[in-house]
Formats: C-alpha cells, structure tokens, sequence
C-alpha cells in the first residue's frame, strides 16, 4: 500500500470542510431534540435554507444576506411543524416527514430561474500570520468564515446547555414536561423558540452547500444531508462537542474513502460508506446501557391539562 | 383566547368528519397554490382526485392506484401495530429493500430453473429478509434497552448501500451490457407476481395488502394479542400488571412489520418494478409512515389512506403532463394534505374552546 | 358476483382503451410528443438538457406540436404508468430518457403499437421503439488531449459516477488521448457511487486535487468540482453536460454539452410525415448531439488549434478515437494496427486500457 500520495494535512482541512453542513444541522436539530422535540424534517428544512439563502445572496450579491435569508427561511419552515406538533397536537414523526416532503416541494418551486447562476464569492479568512503556520495553520486557520462560525456556535450551544439558566430549563422542558410545566415554565413557547433555533441552523447547513461548498443551485442538491445530521445527533448522544467529533467522522469517512481511491488503494467503497452507521448504531447500544442519556420527554406529545 | 379541551372519549363525529374537513381545506388551498402557478385551479383539482376515479381512462387508472396503494397500505398495516403499542419502527423502507434483495436473490438462485415452488419460496424469502432486518432493532432493543427509533433509521442507510452494491455486483444481470440492475423478474413465468386477473391491477400484492387489512383487524379486535397491543400504547403500567411481557410484545411488533414490509419489497420486485436496480426503493417505507397516522392506525383507515395517498401519485402524474403543473407543486400538494390531515386530527380528541384569558 | 363483473368489465374497457380507444384521445392536429424525465428540470444537468432539446421543439415547429413532460419519475412501475398515460392522452411519440426506463417502455410500446418511442441509452428495440444515445467517448477525446497538454503535474484527476460502460467509455478515451500528446500523464480516477451528490463531487474534486492533480475531468453534473477547482486555483477543468460557462474562462476551459434538441427535432419531423423508423441511434460530435464547448484563452492556441483538428476529424468521421494498436490493462491486445473498436465491444466496455492503474470496481 502506498498512502504517501495522501496528504494528512489537507486530508484534515478537507473533512473540517465537509463536516460543516451536517455540524451546523445537527447541532440545531440537537437543540430541538433536547426541548423533547423530534424533527425528522431536517433535510426539508435545509432545502429550504439552500435556496432562501442563495436567492437572497444571488439578488443582493452579499453571502452574508444570504445566511441569513437561509437561516429566517429555515426557522420559517421549522414553524409548520412546530404549529402541527405543539398546537394541534399532532404525532412528531408525522409531522417531520411530511414537513421534508413539503420542503422539498417548496425549495424546488422557490429555485425556478436560479438554475445555472453563480454566486458572489464568500471570503476565506486568511488570518494573516496564523495561516502560514505549518500544518496547524492549514488545518485551522486557512477557511471561511463559516467554518469558524460553527465551530463558535457549537461552543455557544454547548454553554447554553451547561451553565445558563434558560439551558437549564430547556433541558427540564425536555426530560419531563409535565414537571416543567407545573414549575411554571410555558413549555410550548419554550420548544417552538429550540424547533425554530433547530430551523435556522438547519437552513444554514444547507446554505453552506448551496452557497459555498458547491455553490450552485440545483433541485434536491442537499442530497440527504438532513438524514445524516439526524444520524449525527444520536451518535453524540445529545452532547455539543460530540455532535463536532461526529461530524468529522461522517465527514471524514468520505473524505479518507475518496482518498484511498484516489491513491490508487482498491477498498471495498460501498462498505467502508456504511460504516459511520454502523458506528453510531453501536454506540447507540453502548449508551443504552447508561438510559439517562436521551432528553425522557422525546418525541411525546404535550398537553397541558390542568 | 382558544383552548384545546381534551374529550372524555374520541369523538366519533369528528373521526370521520376530520379527514372530510381536511381534505376539503386542501383543496381551497391546494387551488390557491396552482392559481399562483398560473394554471386553473378547478381543471387540475378534478384531474388529480376525479379523472384517475372517473375519467376517459379510468379503467386503466383504477389498477394503477391499486398498484401504487398496496405496497403503502401492507406496510403501514405493520407499522400500525407496533405504532399502536409504542414501538416505533421507522425504518420500514430498509425492510422493504431487504425484503426485495432477499425475495429477487432466491429467485435468480434458481434462474432458468421453472417450477411451482419458486414463487412460494420468494414469498417466504422476502418476508423472512424483511423480518430478520427488523430483528435486529428488536434484539437491541430487547436486550440493551436501544432505541429502535433510531437503530431501524440507521439500518435504512446500511439497507440502501447493500442495494446498490447488489445491483452493481451480485445481483448484476450477466446479459445486461454491464449495466447496473438485476435480471427482470418479469421475464421469468416461475418468479413472475403477475395479475391474477388481467387489467385489474390485483398482483398478489394487492392480495397480501387486503388479507393484512382484514387479518390486522381480527386481531386487534377479536384476539388477546391485539388487545395487549393496544393496552402497552395506552397504559403501558397497567399492561403489566395484566401479564404483557414487553420484550415479547416488542420482538412481534417489529417483526410483523418487517416481514410485511419485506414482502411489499417483494411482490414490488417481482410484479411492477420487475428488477433489482441502485434505485429500486421510490420512499415506500417513509410513505407508508405517514399512511398509518393518516388511517389513524385502524386497518380501514389505513386501506384508505393508502388508496387516497396513492389517487394524489397518480393524480398528479397526470396533471403535469395535462395542466403542465411541476412535479414540485404536486410534492407541496401532498405535504400540505397531510399538515391539514394531521392538523385537524386533534379535534377527534380534543375539543375547541373559548375561554377568557385569565386574569393572574 | 358484483365484483366480478365489475373487473371483468374494467379489464374489458381497458383492451378496448389500449387497441382502438388511442386514436379517440387525439382532437386536434397537433402532434403531441412526450417527454418522460428521471430528475427535475431544474436539476442543471441530465434531465435539464432534456427539456431544452423539448423547448427546442416547441421552438421549431411551434402551433404543429404540443409537448407534455413528467419530471421526476422513478423507474419502475411509475415509469410504466406515465407512459402509458401519455399514450392514451394522444401522444404519437414518447421520449424516455433514462437507462432504467428501459424495459418499461418495451412493456408500454406493445400495448400502443400506434405510438412511436424513443429511449435513451438503452439496448433493446422493438418496431415502434428506437434507441439513442451519444457518442461522448468522443467529446472525451478531445478533453483528454486538452488535459494530456494542460497538465504541469502530469496528473490528471477523473470524476466517475458508477462504474459502468458509459463511463468506463469515456474514461479510456480521455487517457488515450492525453497520453498520445503526454507520454508521462498519470490518470487518478475515483468513482463518488452517486448520479447526484453536489457535496460529495466537491469532496472528491479538493481529494484529486490535494493528491496533486492539477486537471479534473468529471462523469457527475454538478458544478461542485468546477467550485472547488477556481478554490485551489492552477487547476483546469472542463464542463459536464451542460456548458457551465459560468466558470469559464478559468478554471472551466472546455466541455461536453448534451445537445438532444437536432435529434428531437429531427424525430418528431419523421413522425409527422410519416417516415419514422425504429433505429438505434449512437451519434456523436458530427451531426452535433455531442457538443463541444468553446475553448478558452486559458488554453494556449496551438493546443487550442490541436484539439479542434481532433474533434474536426472525429466529426467527419475520418478519424475513430479507439484505433488500434491498443492493449487492455492486463496486456492482451485489444485491438491492432489501425483496426478500430467495434460498437458491441464499446457498448459493453468493461475493461481499461493499458497504462491506467487500479481496478474497476465490481
């Protein structure tokens, strides 16, 4: 074997890349999932969040505008559903498919005569001297800005979470909504405000493809990323930082596969792509030993009856 | 200020008033939608829910939502089961893959080979396929506690790169120029589901969907399994007090349901579709999820469900080659009948009340 | 006993419908043409340079034909069911266009032996079922030899989707013809197993890259490896499909464009005066399904000159760009001096030819 054409480094830097849409997905749908909310609609909602952010970027020529064009059209998806699951009381595994199929539908109606357009450029932060370093400076600091961006958020969340008051309450809303409610907390605004926060990332995950990674706008270019992400929070067993590692490690065994074919390594492709599944299933079951770990109130349909 | 009130009892006006309302809701805004898109809003309505019923070329229609209907309705039969008692299986469209690779793989196994029992034999092949696939949620589950949520999601990812490496490797026809994709079933009379009355549609799959239907209700109604079922989903406490072993319980719920799913995958690969090919499973499984709650996981309800999600398919195939309609208005059209379908769904529950806001 | 009768009536109405009732369905005199697509049209690739080929016939013969498509129909049953609904709403001539609708238009073209159909890429015919498909080995040529001139590194990167012949066709031809201008060209090939994933084509675009290929050629239509090449700068790249020539003049310095509409027309006007016959169809750059796309200033001019000498002489036929003498990977001769491939052998192309490194995945 000669895995000398493979450069570590950038085998790294790429993967960091690759990760950034599922990274910034999952660590929203993980903000739903914590309030107890089960959105299996993320792919809809990065759709969506692709081509809101494009045709917004495309028509004001600022990227910037375009996140957060796709960020509101996220949230503004994410809101169906939690109007569904949260006022009519409707089952959420439902609601969340029904939600991709509707997306879906909606991207594609909203991307007619986008098709086949470039957007204006987003600017890598070259940070001056950091990037010149050797290796770390390749890995770390030579990306855009959103790279950076999630990795902050990923740490906001993680914060959030641990030491403020209303990441306390957002994860009591989550483990036993009828306690929290009784405590006085509106449980329904506390999930619709994690349901939205979990749209808008999801709308910028799928912004960063359609804006960065490949960037273009074509129907269903997301190409079951929103699967994944789903995939990524169970894996990190509802933890921020492990939603980071996750991520690279779904990213990364793309990445590591696309190079040994590249380096001429014949590998069995099909199974090595099933592998990060397989992963997370075993470390599904090596959690379940621990029962603590999933938000208690998940996927459960609240109503206050007093 | 509105307020939802919970009923003491389901109202049974509303159970079947509901899916009336919401279907009617759709369509005013279903037109709304195709007005935006520049077509007349009454032409496509009747094109999709009327002409596949009673149009010029309904009796080539009426096979073809029966086709369409059944591989949905047998699969949400077997979801509903479990659905019932809190055991969610969604991973139903890895089954219903394995079921098809399983069932197609005994048949070529035997290829040019004719005879009687080879049919029969993919039968039980597909089914046993589906049903191993979803033992395997089952079995974590039993033993490690692992929500099968998520194991059976994962596995319909393992279950679609198993697909794609069968039809480029194993499973790949010989005579087939190097393409990609099975032999075609269609073309072997031993493994071939055909119709079993010509023109009608009714492949043994429409069968195997109508015996699940009546089979689904006799035991949910008429059988002490049944009644265990329903009696885990709503009070699981009070279910053990009554003898249910949940782990029993969690084992014949996942595995009627992949063995149903599987022998939709089945009787799919050797009827309709006819070949194992990359993309051989269309989001059956997914579909079929939504079928369940739509029929509100009573057998009938899923019967008519299933033909009612299969009418806007075939509907809205037609409408976009007569009204010209793109398939992505057809997509919004389906996910808004089912936010309606769910939406109006709490009124079966609860009732709507007026109340003055509190004053604290 | 009601039912019975009720399907015994159905299936009666139906044979009715499919032998005599077709010809009820059509009312005016235009002709209608049908068009079955496996993606969206707004996918930008495949099944968008289908529907230009279709506007294109609208264009041309403008109140004398009406055009109906489906977008986005999976192959199988839905596939067989579309066309068939096209067939009974009066269409005389129904375009499927892709590989997998195949044995469902066999299926549908019994039954409406009245209609004519076209199938793209596939291998079996019936009397009213004509085959066609493109000739892009030999666009692959013509890239392979702009490639073979362009590359400092010597190592050019090639994008394949699934292995298949198609693809296994085209890549043989690029390396030919890179190597006959540069003995020294290296070919890296890594196969994304997706028709469609923009994410994963820029993945494997920044991994040939960073593994020192400095010109990708790519078998996936999305613009992601064009992206990521403009990203890392000297790399040069060609279009897919369509021409993409919103990446030109650099890194996008070529292309292959899928160019149906001369073919559509020209099959619809044989339908409409009566002279149409069932034929498999596998054209290339001279009668214009395989276009190339206009070649940059980034390609110095006697490259430039180069390459359109190549791709005159395979469009005037003098020139076919698998001539012997060549060797297949494992170093069996292949063909000899100056025999040229036959069309079975490449329909089914299987192999690689000598001087590429690796397996094809099985």
């Amino acid at each position: 074997m000669d895995l000398s054409a493979i450069n570590p480094v950038l085998l790294v830097a790429s993967l960091i890349v690759a990760a950034v849409p599922f990274l910034l997905a999952a660590i929203g749908e993980l903000v739903a999932e914590k309030s107890g909310m089960l959105n299996l609609g993320v792919e809809g909602m990065m759709i969506t969040g692709a081509i809101c952010g494009f045709a917004a970027a495309v028509q004001s020529g600022s990227p910037l505008t375009g996140f957060l064009a796709a960020a509101a059209g996220g949230a503004a998806l994410s809101l169906l559903y939690a109007f569904l699951t949260l006022a009519t009381l409707a089952n959420q595994v439902a609601s969340g498919l029904a939600l991709t199929l509707f997306g879906l539908g909606l991207s594609s109606k909203l991307g007619r005569g986008y098709v086949g357009i470039k957007p204006p450029a987003s600017a890598t932060l070259d940070i001056p001297v950091l990037s010149d370093l050797p290796v770390v400076g390749r890995i770390l600091f030579s990306h855009d800005v959103m790279v950076y961006f999630s990795f902050a958020l990923v740490a906001a969340v993680w914060a959030f979470l641990k030491y403020t008051r209303a990441g306390l309450i957002l994860r009591a809303v989550g483990e036993n909504h009828d306690a929290a409610h009784a405590l006085g907390y509106k449980v329904k605004l506390i999930r619709l405000m994690a349901i939205a926060f979990g749209g808008a990332c999801a709308g910028l995950g799928g912004a960063y493809i359609s804006l960065i990674r490949v960037p273009q706008w074509t129907e269903g270019m997301t190409a079951g990323a929103g699967w994944i992400a789903l995939a990524l929070v169970v894996f990190a067993s509802w933890k921020p930082w492990r939603v980071l590692l996750g991520a690279w490690l779904f990213g990364g065994v793309t990445v590591l596969q696309l190079n040994l074919q590249a380096a001429g390594i014949a590998i069995p492709v099909e199974y090595l792509s099933i592998s990060p599944y397989l992963i997370t299933i075993l470390v599904l079951v090596v959690m379940s030993a621990d029962r603590s770990r999933a938000p208690a109130s998940l996927g459960r349909i609240f109503h206050a009856s007093q | 200020m509105l307020k939802l009130e919970k009923r003491r009892q389901p109202s049974r006006a509303w159970a079947w008033g509901a899916p009336v309302v919401a279907v009617i809701a759709t369509i005013l805004a279903g037109g709304l939608l195709f007005a935006l898109d520049g077509t007349d809003p009454v032409a496509v309505i009747r094109t999709i829910f009327w002409d596949p019923l009673f149009g010029q070329h309904a009796s080539f229609y009426r096979p073809q939502l029966l086709v369409k209907a059944a591989p949905l309705v047998l699969i949400a039969i077997g979801l509903s089961l479990g659905f019932r008692a809190g055991i969610w299986n969604i991973g139903a469209e890895g089954q219903y893959i394995i079921g098809a690779l399983t069932g197609a793989g005994c048949a070529l196994a035997f290829y040019p080979m004719e005879g009687w029992f080879i049919f029969p034999l993919m039968v039980i092949c597909g089914a046993l396929g589906g049903c191993l696939w979803a033992m395997i949620p089952a079995a974590l589950k039993v033993v490690f506690g692992t929500n099968e949520i998520l194991v059976s999601l994962m596995l319909v990812y393992v279950a679609e790169k198993i697909l794609a490496s069968m039809s480029l490797g194993l499973l790949k026809n010989p005579e087939g120029y190097g393409f990609p994709g099975s032999r075609n079933l269609a073309q072997y009379p031993s493994a071939h589901n055909a119709e079993i009355v010509a023109g009608t549609g009714m492949h043994w799959g429409v069968a195997a969907a109508l015996i699940a239907v009546i089979f689904a209700y006799v035991l949910l109604n008429r059988h002490l399994l049944g009644f265990q079922i329903r009696l885990t989903g709503e009070a699981p406490r009070a279910a053990r007090f009554a003898g249910v072993v949940p782990a029993r319980l969690v084992v014949f719920c996942l595995g009627a349901s992949g063995a149903l799913a599987g022998l939709a995958g089945m009787f799919e690969v050797a009827g309709p579709s006819g070949q194992i090919s990359i993309d051989f499973n269309v989001g059956y499984g997914f579909t079929a999820i939504i079928v369940a709650f739509l029929g509100r996981l009573h057998p009938v309800g899923i019967l008519l469900a299933g033909l009612l999600m299969a009418l806007t398919y075939v509907g809205g195939g037609i409408s976009q080659s007569a009204q010209g309609l793109p398939a992505a208005t057809i997509q919004m059209f389906q996910g808004m009948l089912l936010f309606f379908l769910l939406a109006f769904d709490v009124l079966t529950n609860y009732r709507l009340r007026l109340t003055r806001r509190e004053v604290a | 006993m009601l039912r019975r009768t009720f399907l015994g009536t159905a299936a009666m109405a139906l044979a009715l419908a499919l032998t005599g009732g077709v010809h009820a369905a059509s009312h005016s005199d235009k002709v209608k043409v049908g068009f079955v697509y496996v993606g969206p049209v707004g996918d930008g690739g495949w099944t968008y340079e289908h529907d230009k080929g279709r506007q294109a016939v609208e264009a041309e013969f403008g109140d004398k034909v009406e055009t109906v498509f489906v977008e986005s129909v999976p192959e199988g049953p839905d596939a067989e069911r579309v066309m068939t609904q096209m067939a009974l709403d009066g269409a005389k001539l129904i375009f499927t266009t892709s590989f997998g609708y195949m044995d469902p238009t066999i299926n549908v073209a019994k039954k409406f032996p009245d209609v004519k159909f076209e199938h793209a890429t596939g291998y079996k015919t019936a009397p009213n079922v004509g085959t066609y498909s493109a000739r892009f080995y030999e666009g692959r040529a013509v890239q392979g030899t702009i490639a073979g001139r362009m590359t400092e590194s010597n190592i050019i990167g090639y994008i394949g989707s699934y292995p298949i012949p198609e693809v296994i066709r085209g890549i043989n031809s690029a390396y030919i013809h890179a190597k006959k201008v540069n003995p020294d060209v290296e070919f890296k090939i890594v196969w994304a197993f997706t028709w469609f994933d923009p994410a994963k084509e820029a993945d494997a675009a920044r991994t040939l890259i960073e593994q020192g290929a400095d010109v990708i050629l790519q078998h996936t239509d999305s613009t992601a490896p064009q992206a990521a090449a403009e990203a890392a700068g000297n790399v040069y790249t060609f279009g897919q499909a369509s021409d993409m020539a919103e990446f030109a003049p650099k890194p996008r310095i070529s292309s292959i464009i899928d160019n149906w509409a001369p073919y559509y027309i020209k099959q619809v006007k044989a339908v409409m005066d009566g002279t149409w016959k069932s034929e498999m169809t596998w054209d290339g750059i001279g009668p214009g399904m395989v276009g190339i796309g206009e070649i940059t200033d980034a390609v110095p001019a006697e490259v430039k000159a180069e390459a359109l000498a190549l791709k005159d002489s395979i469009a005037s036929g003098a020139y076919h760009p698998f001539t012997g003498p060549l060797k297949k990977q494992d170093g069996s001769d292949w063909l000899a001096e100056g025999e040229t491939a036959d069309d079975r052998t490449l329909a089914g192309m299987n192999f690689y030819v000598e001087g590429l490194t690796g397996d094809i995945p099985q």
